[in-house]
C-alpha cells in the first residue's frame, strides 16, 4: 500500500517535470524504466523492477516474446524449442520467488544420455547410481570406480560457485567498503577449502577439460561423453585450457534441487519466457512487441529513454539493456556519449559464434546402433563424438574457417518426455551442433554453406541410423547467421560472450564495468553478458535489478545469496 | 659409509647453484649425476668433426645477475655473448627486426611500432610484479605462516601500485591466450608470430590456448634483469655447466659425474640417503633432487613409499611437450634470402603469423607431425668461431611443435622429418642444403633419454597456472619441502620453474638452513 502511493507520487512527480519540457500526448509513453529485450533476463528484470513498483515496458524487437527462450511451431502441429532447448541453470530462488510454476512453468527432468559409438556399441549415462556404476564398468573397471570420487570432487565444486550465481561480483581494484566486504566473503569460501582444496579449484577453473577428466578416467569414450559439457556454446577444444570451467557453467544448475540434473520446460524453452512474462504483468508490466530500438537517448549525461528504428519514442530516468555487450555499446548507443575506453573493450569483448542448431520434425522414432528407442537413454542428451580427438578436429575446423566436417552433436528428442511438443506417435529432434564458425574463411554464410552444415550433420546421425533419413518432415537450420539475424545474439554466440576467465566475474563483460552499470547514468545492462554469464538463468537479469533499486533507494525485493538445495 | 648435510640429485645448472649455496652456507654438499658432463639441460657435445653443438637449451634468456656474481661465474669461466635481436623471416626476403621495443622492416606501420612500446612497458610493469614473486618463495594461500604472508601483502601491493588500469589488464589477461592479446595489440601478422612464439616456446600450448600469456610474461621476466634479448654462451651453453661445477667445487661442494642415483632412500618415513648404480649407498640429512618431479617420486622414491593421493598427483603432473631440436654442421656461412652475414648472428625465427604457429600445433595433438613447422634459429658460430673448424659453421633451431611418440614411430619418420625442415629451412635459406655436412634431429623423446627430462619437458613440467608458483609442482609437495620429511626439489620442476633460471638455489639455502643448522 504504503509502496504504491509511493510509486505512485513517483510517477506523478515524473510526469510533471515532462509536461513542461513535452507535449502532452509524449506522456503516453513516458514510464520509470525501460527494458530492451524481452528475453529471460529483459522479463525478469522488469518483473522485478515492476514487483518494486516501478512502471516498466520492455520492448522486444521482435513480433514474439522470448529471445533465446522460446517455443516456435514452425511446422504444423510440431513444437521448436529452436534456441535454448534444455534447463537447468534457472535460479530455484527466482522460480520460487515469482512463483514461475504458478504462472505455468513445469520443468520435467530428463535421464541420462548416450553416446553412439563407431564400432556399433555405446556408452549409456544413466540418472540411477547403481546402473550408471555397471554401464560404465562394462567399460572400465577403474572408471567405474573413480567416478564416485569424480562425481564428489566436482559437486564440490558446483557447491563452492552457486551461492555466487545471485550475487553481484565485487570489484577488486575498488576500495568501496561494500566491494572489499565482498571480497573478504568470496576469499573466505575459498580458504575454507583448505590449502589442497584451493589449489584443487584453481586447477578446476583454469585446466582443460581433458586434463580433468584424465584425473579420474581411462576409457575415451567416457571421457568423450563428458567432455563435451566443456565445449558447448564455446569457441575452445576440449584441449584447450578453461574448458574445465565450461564444464562446470553446465554442471551448476538443478531441477527441484538436483544439482547437476537437467530438464525440459513442458510446452517447450518458450514456457520460461511465457511464466515469467505473466508474473511481470501481474506486477503491472507492460511488453511492447515489434519495438526495434536504434538508439539510446541521452540528456546531460543521463539516460533518458530510447528512440526506437519507426521514429517512435519513449522515455525512461532508467534504460536496461538485454543486449549483449557489443549491440549495447557498438549498435544502440551514441559513441559521443561514451568514454572511449569503454568503446575498445567492447571492441575487444570476445563474442565468438561456434554453435549452430538443427530443429527436425520427425514422422516417428529413429533407431540408433540398435539400442531400442523405449529405452530411457534415448531421452536424455545423446552424441556420436566417442572420442576425444573427434571433438577436437572438430575444434579445428572451427579455427580453419568452417563448420565441422565430423560435429559434436548434442541430440535431444524432447517429445519422449514432453508429448505436447509434437502430434501422437511423431517425434520432435533438438540438434545442437558443434562447431560453426560466425564467418566462413572470413566471408558471410552463402546458402550452399548453409546447406552444406546441416549435410554434415544430417550425414553423421545417418552413420547410426538408418531409418533416420526417411523419419525427416521438416529441417530448420539455424547457423550463426540466422542466429545473429533473429535472435539478435552478435556472431550467434549463445552464452552472450564466451565463458574465458578475461570475462568471467568481476570482468564480465569488462572490467570496471561489471556490476550492472553502463557508463552513462541511469542506464543498466542485464544481459547474460554480464555476471554470472549465459544459459536460461535469469540471475544477471534479477542481479541488474537489485543495483537499479538501490541506486533508486527503493525496497528491494529480489532475492540475492542462495537459497539452499 | 660416508654421511653428508646434503646430497645433491642431478648436475644440472639448479642442482649445482643448489649445492653452491649450501656449501657456501658451510654444509657438507655431494653433486651426484649419471651424465659425464656437468650443467644437465645447459650442456655442449662433440658433432661432426670439430664441432661442438649445445645439444639441449640454445638460449640464455633468464639467467639471474644475482647469482652470476654471487657464485662469480665469470671468474670460472662463463661468458656471455651479445643481446640478440629477433629477425622474423618472411617468405618475400623483406624481414621483421625486433630488439626490445622497437621493431622495423616487413612494412610495419608506424601505429604498430608505437603499439610495440606501449605493450612492452606494460609487460614491463606486469612482470616486475611477477618477478616478486620469483625471487620469494611462493606464498601458500590459507595454511599462512608470517613469510608467506609477507610475500602475499607485498604482491597484493605491488598489484595495486600498478594502478587500477594495469590491474584490471593482468588480471583480464593472466589467464587467456596471447592470441587475442597480440590482436588486440597489433595488425602485423609477422609481428604478432614472432612475439607469439616466445609464448609458446617449450610448452606444448598453441597461440590459441588460454595459458598462452602466463608463459609469455614467464618468459619475458628475464627483461627484469636488464637482459635486452636472448645470449649465446661463448664455448656453448656446457660452458655454463663448467662454471657452475667450478663454483661449486671452489665452495666446497664435491661432484661425482658418472654415477646415476637410482633410489631415494628411506628409513621410518623420513628419507636418509641414496643408493647409487655402483651399488653403493649414500646417507645425508637431507636430499635435495634437481631431477623433475616425475622421475623423482615415480622412479627414484617409487610409488610403494609414498600415499595414494600424492602419487595420483604425480601421475597426473603435466610433463608434454613439442619442442624438438635440430642440429646441422655447415660446409660455409648460410645465406638466407635478404639477410646481410652479420645479421647471422641475431636470433632468427621462422613463424609468419599466429595461424602458422596454430596449424603447426594441431597435428602434434594427435601425435602426428604437421607439413610445416615454427622455428628459433641460432647460428652460433657467427659470433663464436671456437665452436667450429675455421670457415665452417653450425645451425641449430628449436621447433615446434613435433609429437613426443608419434603413431608411425620416431625411428620411420625421423628421416622424413629431417628432411622436411631442411626444405622448409630452404625456402628462406635455398642453398643452405648443398652445404649441410650432418644433421641431427632431437626429438621429445630423445630430451628424456639425453637429459632425463620426463616427456622431453624442458621446464620439467607444464607452466600452466595450476601447476606454477604455489601450485608448483603440486599441492602437497609446494615450496621445496615434499612431503616426504628429508626430501627437498630444487629442480625447474619446482617453482619458478625455468630453464636457463636459478632462484631454487637461493631459496634452497634459506630453508635448508634454517631446517639444519
Amino acid at each position: 500500500m504504503n509502496d504504491d502511493s509511493f510509486s505512485i507520487a513517483f510517477r506523478r512527480e515524473k510526469c510533471h517535470d515532462f509536461l513542461l519540457k513535452h507535449d502532452v500526448e509524449l506522456v503516453l509513453n513516458q514510464y520509470d524504466a525501460i527494458v530492451i529485450g524481452a528475453g529471460h533476463n529483459g522479463l525478469t528484470n522488469g518483473a522485478y523492477l515492476a514487483k518494486a513498483g516501478l512502471k516498466v515496458a520492455v520492448l522486444e524487437r521482435n513480433p514474439y516474446i522470448g529471445g533465446a527462450t522460446v517455443s516456435r511451431e514452425l511446422y504444423k502441429g510440431w513444437y521448436y524449442s529452436n534456441c535454448s532447448y534444455v534447463s537447468s541453470l534457472l535460479r530455484p530462488e527466482i522460480t520460487r520467488d515469482l512463483e514461475l510454476p504458478r504462472h505455468g512453468l513445469q520443468v520435467v527432468p530428463f535421464g541420462g544420455g548416450a553416446t553412439f559409438m563407431r564400432n556399433g556399441d555405446y556408452f549409456g549415462s544413466y540418472s540411477d547410481h547403481d546402473r550408471h556404476y555397471r554401464e560404465i564398468a562394462r567399460h572400465s573397471k577403474k572408471d567405474a570406480n573413480a567416478y564416485d570420487r569424480y562425481a564428489a570432487d566436482t559437486s564440490r565444486q558446483t557447491r563452492l560457485i552457486r551461492p555466487f550465481l545471485l550475487k553481484t561480483a565485487p570489484d577488486p581494484t575498488s576500495l568501496k567498503p561494500r566491494d572489499l566486504r565482498d571480497l573478504l566473503e568470496f576469499a573466505g569460501s575459498f580458504t575454507a577449502l583448505g590449502e589442497e582444496g584451493l589449489l584443487d579449484t584453481i586447477k578446476f577453473w583454469t585446466a582443460s577439460v581433458v586434463d580433468y577428466l584424465n584425473e579420474y578416467f581411462e576409457t575415451d569414450v567416457i571421457k568423450a561423453h563428458m567432455a563435451g559439457s566443456g565445449i558447448i556454446g564455446t569457441a575452445l577444444g576440449v584441449y584447450s585450457p578453461g574448458t574445465a570451467y565450461v564444464l562446470l557453467h553446465h554442471y551448476m544448475g538443478d531441477v527441484d534441487g538436483n544439482v547437476g540434473s537437467w530438464g525440459f520446460a513442458r510446452g517447450g524453452m518458450g514456457a520460461i519466457a511465457d511464466s515469467l512474462s505473466k508474473a511481470f504483468r501481474s506486477f503491472g508490466g507492460e511488453i511492447i512487441c515489434d519495438a526495434n530500438v536504434d538508439e539510446i537517448i541521452v540528456k546531460g549525461g543521463r539516460a533518458k529513454g530510447v528512440a526506437l528504428k519507426n521514429g517512435d519514442e519513449y522515455y525512461a530516468d532508467i534504460v536496461v539493456s538485454n543486449l549483449d555487450p557489443k549491440r549495447t555499446f557498438l549498435d544502440i548507443t551514441n559513441p559521443k556519449d561514451l568514454p572511449a575506453d569503454v568503446i575498445k573493450k567492447a571492441e575487444n569483448f570476445k563474442i565468438r559464434g561456434s554453435s549452430g542448431k538443427l530443429n527436425i520434425a520427425l514422422d516417428g522414432l529413429p533407431v540408433f546402433n540398435g539400442l531400442d528407442p523405449k529405452n530411457r537413454l534415448m531421452q536424455g542428451d545423446l552424441h556420436f563424438s566417442d572420442s576425444l580427438e573427434r571433438q577436437e578436429r572438430a575444434y579445428d575446423d572451427w579455427k580453419n574457417g568452417t563448420w565441422s566436417k565430423d560435429p559434436y552433436l548434442d541430440m535431444m528428442i524432447p517429445s519422449l518426455t514432453d508429448p505436447t511438443m509434437a502430434p501422437p506417435g511423431k517425434h520432435m529432434m533438438s540438434v545442437f551442433v558443434q562447431y560453426a564458425p560466425p564467418k566462413i574463411n572470413g566471408g558471410e554464410w552463402t546458402d550452399e554453406d548453409k546447406d552444406g552444415f546441416q549435410k554434415s550433420v544430417i550425414d553423421q546421425i545417418s552413420n547410426y541410423s538408418p531409418n533416420f533419413r526417411d523419419l525427416i518432415l521438416h529441417v530448420e537450420c539455424r547457423t550463426p547467421r540466422e542466429i545473429e539475424a533473429e535472435v539478435g545474439l552478435t556472431e550467434g554466440n549463445i552464452f552472450q560472450g564466451e565463458l574465458t576467465f578475461d570475462q568471467l566475474l568481476f570482468n564480465r563483460p569488462f572490467p570496471g564495468y561489471a556490476q550492472y552499470r553502463a557508463p552513462i547514468k541511469g542506464m543498466y545492462m542485464c544481459s547474460s553478458g554480464t555476471h554470472p554469464g549465459g544459459g536460461v538463468m535469469a540471475a544477471p537479469g534479477a542481479n541488474a535489478a537489485r543495483e537499479i533499486l538501490r541506486d533508486l533507494h527503493r525496497p528491494n525485493p529480489v532475492p540475492g545469496g542462495y537459497a539452499d538445495d | 659409509m660416508t654421511k653428508y648435510d646434503a646430497i645433491v640429485i642431478g648436475a644440472g645448472h639448479n642442482g649445482l647453484i643448489a649445492a653452491s649455496y649450501l656449501a657456501k652456507a658451510g654444509h657438507s654438499v655431494i653433486v651426484l649425476d649419471g651424465r659425464a658432463s656437468p650443467g644437465g639441460c645447459a650442456s655442449s657435445k662433440a658433432m661432426g668433426e670439430g664441432f661442438t653443438v649445445s645439444d639441449c637449451a640454445q638460449w640464455i634468456t633468464q639467467l639471474d645477475p644475482q647469482v652470476v656474481s654471487d657464485l662469480k661465474l665469470g671468474q670460472h669461466g662463463l661468458s656471455l655473448g651479445e643481446a640478440k635481436a629477433t629477425i622474423a623471416l618472411q617468405a618475400d626476403g623483406d624481414h621483421l627486426m625486433i630488439k626490445g621495443d622497437q621493431v622495423s622492416g616487413a612494412g610495419i606501420t608506424s601505429t604498430d611500432q608505437a603499439a610495440l612500446r606501449t605493450f612492452k612497458s606494460q609487460i614491463q610493469t606486469f612482470t616486475a610484479l611477477m618477478n616478486k614473486a620469483y625471487q620469494a618463495r611462493a606464498p601458500k594461500l590459507v595454511d599462512h605462516n608470517w613469510t608467506d604472508r609477507i610475500t602475499l601483502m607485498k604482491l597484493g601491493l605491488g598489484l595495486k601500485l600498478m594502478g587500477r588500469a594495469n590491474m584490471q589488464d593482468l588480471m583480464r589477461i593472466i589467464m587467456i591466450n596471447i592470441y587475442d592479446v597480440m590482436n588486440e595489440h597489433f595488425d602485423h601478422e609477422g609481428l604478432k608470430g614472432a612475439l607469439a612464439l616466445d609464448a609458446i616456446t617449450g610448452t606444448n600450448m598453441g597461440p590459441r590456448s588460454p595459458n598462452t600469456v602466463f608463459s609469455y610474461l614467464h618468459r619475458a621476466i628475464g627483461e627484469q634483469f636488464g637482459i635486452k634479448g636472448p645470449q649465446q654462451v661463448i664455448g656453448g651453453m656446457g660452458q655454463l655447466g663448467m662454471a657452475l661445477a667450478q663454483a661449486a667445487q671452489s665452495l666446497g661442494a664435491t661432484i661425482q659425474l658418472g654415477t646415476a642415483v637410482t633410489s631415494i632412500n628411506k628409513t621410518d618415513d623420513r628419507v636418509t640417503g641414496v643408493t647409487l648404480d655402483t651399488g653403493e649407498s649414500l646417507a645425508a640429512k637431507v636430499v635435495l633432487s634437481s631431477a623433475d618431479p616425475k622421475t623423482t617420486f615415480r622412479d627414484l622414491v617409487g610409488y610403494q613409499h609414498i600415499e595414494t593421493g600424492m602419487a595420483r598427483r604425480v601421475e597426473h603432473f603435466r610433463t608434454r611437450s613439442g619442442t624438438a631440436k635440430l642440429h646441422l654442421t655447415l660446409s660455409g656461412l648460410p645465406s638466407f634470402n635478404g639477410l646481410a652475414d652479420d645479421d647471422l648472428s641475431e636470433r632468427l625465427v621462422i613463424a609468419p603469423s599466429m595461424d602458422a604457429i596454430e596449424s603447426a600445433f594441431n597435428p602434434m595433438k594427435y601425435a602426428e607431425c604437421g607439413p610445416s613447422q615454427v622455428f628459433d634459429i641460432s647460428i652460433p658460430t657467427v659470433e663464436d668461431p671456437s665452436l667450429a673448424p675455421s670457415g665452417q659453421h653450425q645451425l641449430t633451431a628449436l621447433v615446434h611443435y613435433l609429437p613426443y611418440a608419434p603413431t608411425e614411430g620416431w625411428d620411420a619418420l625421423r628421416p622424413k622429418v629431417l628432411d622436411q625442415l631442411i626444405e622448409q629451412l630452404g625456402i628462406y635459406a635455398p642453398s643452405l642444403r648443398q652445404q649441410i655436412m650432418t644433421s641431427e634431429l632431437i626429438t621429445p623423446a630423445d630430451f628424456e633419454v639425453s637429459h632425463g627430462l620426463s616427456g622431453g619437458n624442458w621446464h620439467h613440467g607444464e607452466l600452466a597456472i595450476d601447476q606454477a608458483l604455489m601450485m608448483r609442482p603440486f599441492p602437497g609437495s609446494t615450496q621445496y619441502q615434499t612431503a616426504l620429511p628429508g626430501l627437498y626439489l630444487c629442480g625447474a620442476g619446482a617453482h619458478p620453474g625455468e630453464v636457463s633460471w636459478d632462484f631454487r638455489g637461493k631459496m634452497r639455502r634459506t630453508n635448508c638452513s634454517s631446517k639444519e643448522t
